[in-house]
């Protein structure tokens, strides 16, 4: 039985007794315990089933390694799947669930997996269900994805909230261990400016078990004295910072960090954002971050009760749990003896230790039996015994094929298959490891290390992260590399005097890959890599049988490391498996790829702050709540909400555009039209520029003129339009589409950043500086002279035309422009005054009809004049000579952007498909994005087309329905009828006209 | 070549498995082949297969610098669809889905096409009619698509939010028939393939030259000794430029990294595939549970296989929008590829202007979903000289002007 010891748990609070529950069971824990040290204090090792064949699944580990114990959390807003329970801090109140089994975690019928586990092995998916191909679909599929999975999905929105954090700093310590802390004092005292960050909730690491059980000093005293001071001191500078629960995520180019901070998964209650993302930019990274244990492989290595041996010794000294009562020891190096003394020292029972070294350990191993431990070298566990709980285990030769020898009662087994450096965020952005044949394992390559744009190494292991594996080896490295990273930041580096060790030297370990060393299918079937992902020893070896030979094949082939631990304890022992398969070195079968984050991390913090309403600020015109208040029904324009169309109460969406449309054609309609982008282009070389940008002659309009321009990709297609007006010698206004603003601004300073970076020319978009309205329909004219200030008369503005000055007291300038064929002017008044401004024009034009009009009537009356419309006519690949717009191409200039392209051979391709209008024979709509179809079919077997429909609407000037379109010859075809098939099953048959259809002479605009 | 079934499991499962054999055979390259294909990704292998199944050309090396599948194709996000704008490019992507609905029967491995259906949703009204359009082309294309409204879209998909506050789901393109397939899977299966018809697949050989008589190309110097041919394909993705490069000619081609990331794995929540390109991100759930996500494409040259991390932020923050739930899964692991994209981000399948060689690139962010169709196409072109399915994807498009332009139906081509 797993329980809570009378005494010991440095990190408990045993005066704060905390309740939660497990499976809906109420059991007690204190404040300090993780949700895994609780669930063993009452006794429930078994907490959950493995991905594939549903076995029984205990906790194997203490920290972030943790495979198994993966638990379902709260409810509601606050229900998450897959959290760690080693990694969880206890809570009052904390509502856990173990996953992955129907009806529940003792009973599963999802086990049934496990017993043809025989035939489950590698590849079997991909050998199986082939035929017949519709089950499949139907069947086979979704009985898989319903056995996978882990954790269920959350329903509910989330009820937390998350943010980011951005920080500049010249040395990141992440990991705050002593190899971290001692890197970051000598950084501090260098003067640099140092960001400590540590993952769990403690300083001082591994070492704060491991030294006081083997007695270990720094400075003559305790490891935790060297902790607390060294922890005091950092505090004290200002040029520190130090932040607990706070992980290092990833590392990426230019040393940018991660940083993931748990702020109140621990405290679910507290105010606050649960999770921050911390976007770190450091001169130089260090990386303390430790090593994790491994696993060794023997059969039954995955039945609940066996576990990592420093995680053993980890319940008893942190929590004061024991996960047994009997506890057997096996190792293949020193550091699990720790284990073992801390078991005896807490009364518990060792039966005996099993070291693989036929020569057994050193002063530790010593230690261990002056406590009265037996030790048996040169052995190893043939089979663990027991299913849901571990009832012994049989002993047998490491050297050997397993022969039992003797078989040992005990409820426990602590294993040592060595150490690995936590190599990842070393590795994220391309540093390269060595492997180390002393300690068995893979350690940063520090002469390949990843290199800033000077190509200087920006990330700088320390400690046992960096392979020093005795900790005066690891203080020492870690002083060196804290000057080291200062002076690389700028900083004159100070030196720390590092104190002196005393800690027992470890005898050598010895790299054992299976257990035992010879031992047979039977014993390698049940002999666990991924006690997560169930892959086993015979897995990996079956995979290289079958070719998998490299490390990411026999990875994707096994799903060896691809579970949510990411194979920190597989990932060494399966490619040393693959290794031996294959006869090569292990070095030569290298590692597979270190991906970020270093454990996962929240979506909520990866989204941070912006989400629901400021996902995306909306952008406002100053009219906006007005439109509110008149009914508007919105439409998405770019960033912007434009109204769409204002329906009055029991009026449809439909009647109301109709109705709009009518009025501005026989009365007075305003619009809202401040979305359009105004940019100005102001400079000696003003004129030559919007010479290049646009395809028309810019350089050459009149100060006071107004016009219509259109500009071109690179590519000769059509990208943007708009009215250019001349506002002084060297300053031009240029509109653009609502959309377009942006991009447009965009593409104006790449070129003069790039190309013409000598020209005198510069561009501010001002388009949120101005409120513009336009002012269109027979009575336009009358409110403006009602509203008083300028002279708005046909002499003294004519079209084309724009001026200066005031319209009922506000300062305004006016555009005599058209985009509905009306009698229409754009007024554009200040941001600030803009609603006033469009109060006054609806109050001053009730008498003559006003109403406010939306984007579809505009659409519609732009239609109906045979406007075209950016989106609309063009989609990124029509030109304007396609759109007959050949009188806006400049014939006088060199050039301009898409010039050259549109002389390429296909643009003057006669077979081009040219705008016309498109009357219904009927009168109908044609439906949006039809396609003509022409005869026949092409050498792919689809319908031959010769034109779309580009824009369609019903006409409510000329009731009946009206579209452009690109059609195959269209301008030469006019009369003639051509089929649009909808997919709503019918054909539309519609006459090819001339697209304006409203007033071809210009009469109205022009009065 | 010993077939797979559930009675060779079973054989196997009672012998401890000991009959399986190599899944294909690791021979030395010889001096010379009818054929070399450089490049073991999806597109390379597919194309080595159809020349061998289609033409009888069986005399044929695959050249792979890595482990094969170890490119794009074995780190994408296996969408799989058809409903694209152009003709050309609705023909071969409508080629590969098909061929991909008996892949696993053709080639006897289970490549798990799992045609769920395929949603891109319109979330502006531009989008509702470049969709409207799409699915006007489809109905002639021989596509079948269909455009639905806001609630057919949350019916098949319960925990998206169709009234966020920002970009309310407006309606759907929605191809049924589309679905995902098992990327390693494809390749594993061509290569098994390629292998069983005595094609050799040899790994861990580097291109490093290409040697040609005048025009014509006569062979490829390798990391593993000189190789001579008849006919080279290239069919590289990402390094397409570099081979170009030693052959003499240049491709219009640039390479940057393309994010994706997965979730831990959660019971299914979600059955089919979405896309929302408004916002810029689309997911999915693989058989393993794991919520499979992606973005856009970083905008600077690249070659490093991973991204700046801005990119994912972009994507969830869409993401978690879209499908609140979300936000309380995490994010397990993230990794880039390298794609290649052309100047309107097309595939380029050509003859070049060396004879004899001809190059498969530009598949961008969305070749996977290709990868039968423009292997059939392209063992097609190298074997009778020109395929319809190839013609308009030549790379002389762009002097000529002639691009097959899809973003303009609104839309990422993943
Ligand atoms: C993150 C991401 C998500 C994606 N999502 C999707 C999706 O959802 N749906 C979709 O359809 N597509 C998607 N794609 C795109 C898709 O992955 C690619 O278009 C497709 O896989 C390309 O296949 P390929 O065979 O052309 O290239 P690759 O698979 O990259 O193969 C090219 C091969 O050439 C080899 N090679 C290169 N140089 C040499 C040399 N000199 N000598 C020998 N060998 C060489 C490489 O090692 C590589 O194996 C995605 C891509 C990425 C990166």
């Amino acid at each position: 039985m797993s329980t809570r010891l009378a005494k010991g748990g440095r990190f408990l609070d045993k005066g704060k007794p905390v309740t939660f529950t497990f499976n809906g069971k109420r059991l007690k824990g204190y404040e300090g315990d993780t949700l895994a040290s609780a669930l063993l204090a009452n006794g429930q090792v078994m907490v959950g089933r493995s991905f594939k064949y549903h076995r029984p699944r205990g906790i194997v580990a203490s920290g972030a390694e943790e495979p198994n114990a993966l638990m379902n959390h709260g409810a509601g807003g606050t229900f998450e799947p897959n959290q760690r329970a080693t990694t969880t801090e206890l809570y009052d109140g904390l509502q856990a669930g173990s996953q992955n089994h129907w009806p529940n975690l003792e009973f599963d019928v999802g086990a049934i997996n496990a017993g043809f586990s025989r035939f489950l092995t590698a590849g079997f998916y991909y050998k199986m269900f082939i035929h017949p191909r519709p089950l499949w679909k139907h069947v086979y599929e979704p009985f898989i994805r319903q056995s996978a999975g882990l954790g269920k999905a959350p329903k509910e929105q989330d009820a937390d909230t998350y943010e980011h954090f951005n920080v500049n700093v010249d040395v990141l310590v992440i990991g705050g261990g002593i190899a971290g802390l001692q890197a970051a004092l000598a950084a501090g005292k260098s003067g640099a400016k140092v960001l400590v960050i540590e993952q769990t909730a403690h300083w001082g690491g591994r070492a704060m078990v491991d030294e006081p059980l083997a007695e270990g000093r720094i400075g003559g005293a305790p490891v935790d004295k060297f902790v607390e001071e060294t922890r005091a001191a950092l505090e004290k500078m200002p040029n520190v910072s130090m932040r607990l629960r706070l992980m290092g995520a990833g590392v990426y180019d230019h040393g940018y960090v991660l940083g993931y901070e748990r702020l109140t998964d621990h405290a679910p209650t507290a105010a606050g954002p649960r999770h921050r993302l911390w976007r770190i930019r450091a001169k130089r990274i260090v990386t303390a971050t430790g090593a994790i244990e491994r696993p060794l492989s023997f059969a039954g290595n995955d039945v609940p009760g066996v576990m990592l041996a420093s995680a053993v010794r980890d319940y008893v000294v942190n929590f004061g749990v024991s996960v047994g009562d009997r506890v057997v020891v096996v190792t293949n190096n020193d550091s699990a003896y720790l284990t073992a003394i801390a078991m005896k020292k807490a009364g518990l029972e060792v039966p005996c230790i099993l070291d693989a070294r036929p020569e057994g350990g050193g002063a530790l191993m010593q230690a261990a039996q002056d406590l009265g431990i037996p030790v048996e070298t040169g052995k190893a566990i043939a089979k663990v015994k027991g299913t849901r709980r571990v009832t012994g285990v049989a002993i047998c030769v490491q050297a050997g094929e397993g022969a039992v020898l003797k078989e040992i009662a005990c409820d426990a087994v602590a294993m040592s298959g060595g150490w690995s450096p936590v190599v990842h965020l070393w590795s994220h952005c391309g540093g390269k490891l060595t492997w180390d044949t002393g300690h068995a394992h893979f350690r940063p390559d520090v002469d390949n290390p990843p290199r800033d744009d000077a190509g200087e190494a920006f990330v700088i292991p320390v400690g046992t992260a960096n392979g020093a594996m005795h900790i005066a080896l690891a203080l020492e490295d870690a002083e060196m590399s804290g000057r080291a990273a200062a002076k690389a930041a700028g900083h004159k580096p100070k030196p720390v005097a590092t104190p002196d060790v005393t800690s027992p030297q470890e005898a050598a370990m010895e790299p054992v890959w299976l257990m035992p060393q010879g031992a047979p299918y039977e014993l390698r079937m049940k002999a666990w890599l991924d006690f997560q992902n169930d892959v086993k020893v015979s897995d990996v070896q079956l995979a290289a049988q079958e070719g998998f030979e490299s490390v990411e094949h026999a990875k994707r082939y096994t799903t060896l490391g691809m579970a949510t631990d990411q194979g920190k304890l597989s990932n060494i022992n399966g490619l040393a498996i693959l290794s031996d398969a294959l006869g090569q070195p292990i070095p030569q079968t290298g590692t597979t790829t270190f991906r970020p984050p270093y454990t996962p991390i929240s979506m909520g913090a990866i989204a941070g702050e912006a989400r629901g309403a400021v996902f995306q600020p909306i952008r406002r015109t100053p009219m906006q709540a007005w439109h509110d208040a008149h009914g508007a029904d919105w439409e998405p324009v770019g960033h912007w909400r434009r109204p769409y169309a204002y329906p009055r109460s029991s009026e449809s969406v439909h009647d109301a555009v109709m109705r709009e449309v009518k009025n501005t054609r026989q009365a007075l309609g305003l619009l809202d039209a401040s979305t359009l982008g105004k940019i100005i282009v102001k400079g000696p070389d003003a004129g030559r520029f919007l010479d290049m940008m646009y395809t028309n002659m810019m350089s050459t309009l009149k100060v006071g003129k107004c016009r219509y321009g259109l500009m071109c990709s690179e590519n000769g297609f059509l990208t943007d339009d708009g009215v250019v007006a001349r506002i002084d010698e060297d300053t031009w206004l240029c509109h653009t589409t609502s959309g377009g603003a942006d991009s447009v601004h965009g593409h104006m300073e790449e070129w003069l950043q790039t190309e013409w970076w000598d020209w005198k020319v510069y561009t501010a978009n001002v388009t949120e500086q101005y409120a513009q309205i336009a002012v269109v329909g027979p009575n336009a004219r009358k409110v403006l002279e009602k509203l008083g200030g300028m002279d708005v008369s046909k002499e003294a503005l004519g079209f084309m035309e724009w001026k200066e000055g005031e319209i009922a007291g506000i300062p305004a300038r006016a555009f005599r422009i058209s985009f509905s064929g009306e009698l229409s002017y754009e007024i554009a008044v200040p941001a600030s005054q803009g609603l006033a401004f469009w109060e006054a024009l609806m109050e001053a034009g009730a008498e003559f009809g006003a109403m406010p009009y939306g984007t579809e009537a505009l659409h519609i009356m732009r239609a109906e004049k045979g406007f075209i419309m950016i989106g609309d006519e063009t989609d990124g690949t029509v030109i304007p000579q396609d759109l007959g717009l050949h009188w806006a191409l400049s014939k006088k200039k060199d050039d301009y952007l898409g010039k050259r392209a549109q002389e390429r051979s296909h643009m003057a391709d006669p077979t081009r498909w040219k705008l016309v209008g498109l009357e219904t024979v009927d009168g109908a709509v044609l439906p949006d994005g039809a396609y003509a179809v022409a005869e026949g079919t092409n050498a792919n077997g689809q319908r031959n087309v010769q034109g779309r429909v580009t824009s369609t609407y019903h006409s409510p000037t000329l009731d009946r329905g009206i579209a452009m379109g690109l059609v195959l010859h269209g301008p030469d075809r006019m009369g003639e009828v051509i089929e649009f098939p909808g997919v709503d099953g019918k054909t539309y048959k519609a006459k090819i006209v001339d697209p304006v259809f409203y007033d071809k002479d210009g009469e109205k605009q022009n009065v | 070549m010993k077939r797979y079934s559930a009675f060779a499991i079973a054989r196997e499962g009672l012998r401890q498995h000991t009959g399986w054999e190599r899944a294909w055979a690791s021979p030395e390259p010889k001096s010379s082949y009818d054929v070399i294909i450089v490049g073991a990704g999806g597109h390379g292998l597919a194309t080595a297969y159809y020349l061998g199944k289609n033409f009888g050309i069986t005399n044929v090396a695959i050249l792979e610098k890595g482990w094969l599948g170890g490119g794009n194709t074995g780190r994408n996000t296996t969408i799989i669809r058809s409903n694209y704008l152009q003709d050309s490019s609705a023909a071969i992507y409508e080629k590969a889905r098909s061929l991909y609905e008996t892949m696993s029967q053709d080639l006897n491995y289970n490549v798990m096409f799992s045609p769920r259906g395929v949603m891109m949703l319109a979330q502006t009204q531009h989008e509702i009619r470049g969709y409207q359009r799409t699915a006007h082309a489809n109905a002639l294309q021989g596509v079948s698509t269909e455009f639905i409204g806001p609630e057919q879209v949350k019916k098949l998909v319960p925990i998206i939010n169709i009234d966020g506050p920002r970009y309310p789901v407006l309606g759907a393109l929605w191809q049924p028939r589309g679905g995902t397939a098992r990327h390693d899977a494809v390749a594993w299966g061509y290569a098994r393939a390629c292998s069983d018809m005595g094609m050799h697949v040899i790994q861990k050989c580097e291109v490093t030259g290409i040697r040609r008589e005048g025009d014509k190309v006569v062979g490829v110097d390798t990391n593993r000794g000189a190789i001579d041919c008849n006919k080279l394909g290239v069919v590289v993705a990402g390094h397409s430029g570099q081979l170009a490069d030693m052959a003499g000619f240049r491709l219009p081609l640039e390479s940057v990294a393309l994010q994706a990331l997965v979730s831990e794995p959660i019971k299914p929540c979600m059955d089919v595939v979405v896309m929302a390109n408004t916002v810029h991100g689309y997911m999915s759930q693989s058989d393993k549970g794991e919520m499979v996500i992606g973005g856009g494409t970083d905008s600077f040259n690249n070659f490093t296989q991973r991204g700046s991390f801005h990119h994912i932020e972009e994507t969830v923050r869409a993401l978690v929008e879209t499908f609140p739930m979300i936000s309380r899964l995490k994010m397990l692991r993230q990794w880039g590829g390298i794609v290649d994209v052309t100047g309107d981000r097309s595939p380029i399948l050509s003859k070049t202007p060396v004879d004899g060689m001809f190059v498969n690139c530009g598949w961008g962010t969305g070749g996977f979903k290709a990868i039968p169709g423009s292997g059939w196409g392209f063992a097609e072109l190298i074997a009778k000289g020109d395929s319809p399915l190839c013609d308009e994807f030549s790379m002389f498009r762009f002097r000529e002007g002639k691009f097959i332009d899809e973003s303009v139906a609104a839309g990422v081509a993943h």
